[in-house]
């Protein structure tokens, strides 16, 4: 199903070390290019810390660029570098981007390089979070390969004396269209440097019948290396003369170090130092922790320190939180009337006048991300400057935290960005940055700090603990004539004020508020839920919660009017529109997009649900035991609907299949959009069927995969998608496959068994 | 002094025998191709051969390795010609990539103790090793194909070497 495309297969890909690019096409030159790519020695800041197990993007080179913009440069040899700006976590941005800028500039595929941004401005947003890599940087970057294209055509046609549109580039050469002459882009570039650029409303662009990789399925840039194991992540980089450090810390939010043994710990082994980590204010921001770190020679060295550091930790506030007490305190608080964020008409008297009514309630535990790769940053400070390495989706952030944090000023801060081991949002937190850099400083050494996956699973910035109730009325003829639906949980916005005790507009955005149901009496209403732990968004984030309620009640709806699910669905998105949910009181964000060019259309969220219908056979009859659900979500400006299909058995939950049907617009990479959708399944599986973190005594119970348990092979079902051709603007892909998974998992086990599964996760009730 | 043999290297570490194979690895050794991911052989990251058996490196202390073959994923193909790496190249398996080493090491060591595995010996080799990103269809695909070509390219050889072999 992935057939590769031939040329990307030996493809040199180079990590290299870099910055780059804006949201409009900048000419920039060559000194600061080398600058902002960190390609020339004064990129670097500290010169003689070259990383020794890093390869050649972190080192400073004799490279000959000739940059054209902030994100192409043309090297003599003929390699083409490609700045990609955004953080690769396994979505494959790290090809999207250069396939994007490689068509425009008509480079062949092998002689493109990719190199990685550094921290940088001059980019634009870098953080990689909330799906939006491509939908936010396509135009920009077919500009980038434009425009570098017209000056190395310029250059060629200046060389011959022929006009421009005597000329035209193809596979990294420019042809004179009358003599077939060719000149190679290598040899041009240093010309090609010295054209004007082009005005971005001068340039000329591919038309779609012409894409040669954009739409195409191409082989990631970083495959040969991750097969061979010269990948280099967060956890993976190491200095000269670096410490390795690991940090004991606060179990509850708030509490503070009131005393450990420093003697016990540094007479292990190999540990050399032992140091309080400064206080940790309120809010709690994306600062450390409080606790105590242990440096040492090695990672196991720090590990065993750390065992012998007996801290004693002072009272907090949030010592009595109680994950269990704390939901209960919710469901009863949400079959209460909230506050409305949105209504029509009048939900209640429809309600009350209904002639079928049905109401539940659902609820979701507090989740963590477990990425594969635990944070982890190393840092060196020195002469009032740091350089960091670290696995962040969010470059900017840690370079601002970080100066911050040593107090001083921004630009000397240099961030490089490695490849993630997993993100989901977890490295969009940049405190581990602050921790090395704390560190770096106080010991006057680099220091790798590595969080072990204790760290990751017990102080993470948790998705939120969840309560939703719903209620509709139904007419004589199973209309939905009332709709009334609440949510609950504690916010990310906490994080940032340490006040804020209700769910913000952010996060009712996302697949609360904009309900895209047709019904004339609604009100969606929220309630209050203080924070007791940090809370982050994980990916999807509050869809997660809002999709698996919303989805459920559907199929609930369906049931009670004894209608297939698929009827409901269309009878409750109605005819096709644009739903604007402003209309009705809502300050729906949209995920930063205007409505205008990324509408709520509800012929396309049908059309992905009858796609998946259609191609997985979900309507159709099943073996006793098993059965099909089905749930559809837009987020993320994209699209899908997810068809699951499972058998209950002795009480035990197979889940046999699952089906997708996404439609996100323009698509890149196929292959890439395939590979999105197949992990947003298994990511949404897994946290429906057993994702749970408790907190007892204002801690976090669970420790390790030995009991936050993910999704393994044997769970993993048979996995299909399907990928609606669209001409759209591109919508997000990382995360809108996820928030349909739960509901699609609970309706067709509801279907199977018939047991409605309302709290997740799935194991509370069957076997997985 | 420890010694053990490191892909067909004989070498010497100076560490804690307590200290696990993959401290070791990672930050003596420099071999960072093995990976951390729990700790607790919970989730595969660190998977290595340890005389041509599938181990998890995190809790294997250098004290049992000692005199042991260690192949790790550098002791892999540098140039990727791996029947399993080759598999994963042509299903473009993974996505960030981190547990990969692991997968793709258990996944060796399964084809070299049962050459054509089904669906269940599959799930049984690889349900150690975790992947957050959800390549396990792919992996398995891979799995399956690299098993084809493998076959195949033994029975050639075989009948190619066949006076050797007698």
């Amino acid at each position: 199903m992935n057939k590769s495309n031939d040329s990307m297969m030996h493809n040199p890909i180079d990590q290299a070390s870099s910055n780059t690019q804006t949201k409009h096409a900048k000419p920039v030159s060559r000194r600061d290019f080398l600058k902002l790519t960190g390609l020339s020695a004064s990129g670097l800041v500290l010169g003689s810390m070259l990383p020794i197990s890093l390869p050649a993007w972190a080192h400073t080179g004799d490279h000959s660029n000739n940059a054209l913009n902030l994100f192409v440069s043309v090297e003599h040899n003929g390699q083409i570098n490609i700045v990609c700006h955004r953080s690769e976590m396994g979505q494959g941005i790290r090809t999207g981007i250069p396939q994007i800028v490689a068509d425009e500039l008509c480079a062949a595929w092998e002689d493109v390089n990719v190199v990685q941004g550094l921290a940088n401005e001059e980019y634009g947003s870098q953080n990689t979070d909330g799906s939006r890599s491509i939908r936010r940087f396509y135009t920009t970057m077919r500009e980038m390969g434009a425009m570098a294209r017209t000056m190395l055509e310029q250059a060629a046609a200046d060389k011959w004396g022929v006009p421009l549109a005597a000329v035209y580039a193809k596979d990294s050469f420019v042809i004179n269209k009358e003599s077939g002459k060719k000149i190679s882009f290598g040899s041009l570039a240093d010309a090609a440097a010295k054209v004007q650029p082009p005005a971005t409303d001068s340039l000329t662009f591919k038309s779609k019948k012409d894409f040669k990789y954009i739409g195409k399925s191409m082989q990631i840039v970083d495959l040969p290396n991750i097969v061979t194991g010269n990948t280099v992540f967060g956890q993976d980089v190491k200095l000269e003369g670096m410490l390795y450090a690991s940090i004991e810390r606060n179990p509850v939010v708030g509490s503070k170090v009131e005393g450990f043994d420093k003697k016990a710990a540094m007479s292990t082994t190999g540990v050399v130092d032992v140091y309080q980590m400064p206080e940790q204010p309120v809010p709690v921001l994306f600062n450390p922790m409080n606790g105590v770190a242990v440096i040492a020679n090695n990672t196991w060295a720090a590990l065993q320190g750390r065992k012998a550091l007996a801290v004693k930790w002072g009272k907090s506030e949030h010592d009595s939180h109680d994950s269990a007490a704390y939901l209960g305190e919710l469901n009863e608080r949400i079959v209460t009337k909230g506050k409305a964020i949105r209504s029509a008409g009048d939900a209640y008297k429809a309600l009350e006048s209904a002639s079928k009514t049905v109401a539940a309630t659902y609820t979701m535990p507090y989740l963590v991300h477990a990425p594969m790769e635990p944070p982890a940053a190393t840092a060196v400070v020195k002469d009032g400057k740091c350089e960091v390495w670290a696995c962040t989706q969010t470059p900017q952030s840690t370079q601002q935290n970080v100066a911050g944090a040593l107090g001083i000023e921004k630009d000397n801060v240099t961030v490089h960005v490695t490849l993630l081991g997993g993100g989901f949002g977890r490295k969009s937190k940049p405190d581990f940055s602050v921790e090395a850099a704390l560190l770096a400083k106080h010991t006057g050494k680099p220091v790798k700090v590595v969080w072990s996956r204790e760290d990751d699973i017990r102080q993470g910035y948790y998705h939120a603990i969840s309560s939703q109730h719903f209620a509709a009325g139904m007419n004589d003829n199973n209309a939905v004539d009332a709709w009334i639906q609440r949510t609950a949980f504690p916010s990310i916005s906490w994080t940032f004020t340490g006040t804020t005790d209700e769910p913000s507009d952010g996060e009712l955005s996302l697949g609360f508020g904009d309900v895209p149901f047709a019904v004339n009496n609604m009100s969606c209403e929220t309630h209050k839920a203080p924070a007791h732990i940090r809370i982050g968004w994980v990916r999807s984030v509050s869809n997660i919660q809002h999709a698996f309620a919303q989805g459920s009640f559907v199929d609930e709806l369906a049931d009670a009017a004894n209608m297939p699910p698929q009827k409901m669905w269309h009878q409750l998105i109605g005819e096709d529109r644009k739903v604007d949910p402003t209309k009705e009181g809502f300050k729906y964000g949209n995920y930063g997009e205007p409505l205008d060019n990324f509408p709520i259309d509800t012929k396309r969220l049908k059309h992905v649900l009858d796609d998946v219908v259609a191609k997985s056979g979900a309507d159709k009859p099943t073996a006793k035991g098993e059965a099909w659900g089905i749930s559809a979500h837009r987020s993320f400006v994209s699209y899908v609907a997810v068809a699951t299909k499972v058998r209950v058995t002795d009480g035990k939950v197979s889940v046999l299949e699952m089906h997708s049907s996404i439609d996100a617009g323009t698509v890149v990479n196929p292959d890439r959009v395939r590979s999105q959708q197949e992990g947003s399944m298994i990511f949404g599986l897994s946290l429906a069927l057993m994702g749970e973190i408790t907190v007892k005594d204002g801690a976090v119970v669970q420790s390790n995969y030995s009991d936050y348990q993910v999704l393994r092979m044997p769970q993993s079902p048979k996995i299909e998608t399907y990928i609606v051709a669209s001409d759209d603007l591109p919508g997000g892909v990382g995360e809108p496959g996820t928030p349909p998974v739960a509901a699609s998992l609970a309706n067709a086990i509801f279907r199977a068994s018939g047991k409605r599964i309302r709290d997740l996760p799935v194991n509370k009730h069957f076997k997985v | 002094m420890i010694s053990f043999t490191l892909n067909e290297k004989v070498i010497e570490v100076d560490a804690d025998p307590s200290m696990p194979l993959l401290w070791a690895l990672r930050d003596l050794l420099d071999m960072t191709g093995t990976k951390y991911g729990c700790g607790i052989a919970q989730c595969g990251a660190c998977t290595v051969h340890m005389d041509g058996n599938a181990v998890r490196s995190c809790v294997m202390p250098l004290s049992a390795v000692a005199g042991k073959k260690i192949k790790t994923i550098e002791g892999l193909p540098s140039d990727a010609s791996h029947v399993i790496q080759q598999a994963w190249l042509e299903h473009n398996v993974p996505q960030c990539g981190y547990c990969q080493s692991g997968q793709i090491m258990s996944a060796v060591a399964l084809l070299e103790s049962n050459p054509n595995p089904d669906d269940a010996a599959i799930d049984t080799a690889m349900q150690g090793n975790i992947c957050r990103c959800g390549t396990y269809p792919r992996i398995k695909a891979a799995i399956k194909d690299a098993a084809k070509k493998q076959t195949a390219s033994y029975n050639y050889n075989l009948g190619k070497n066949v006076g050797e072999q007698a």
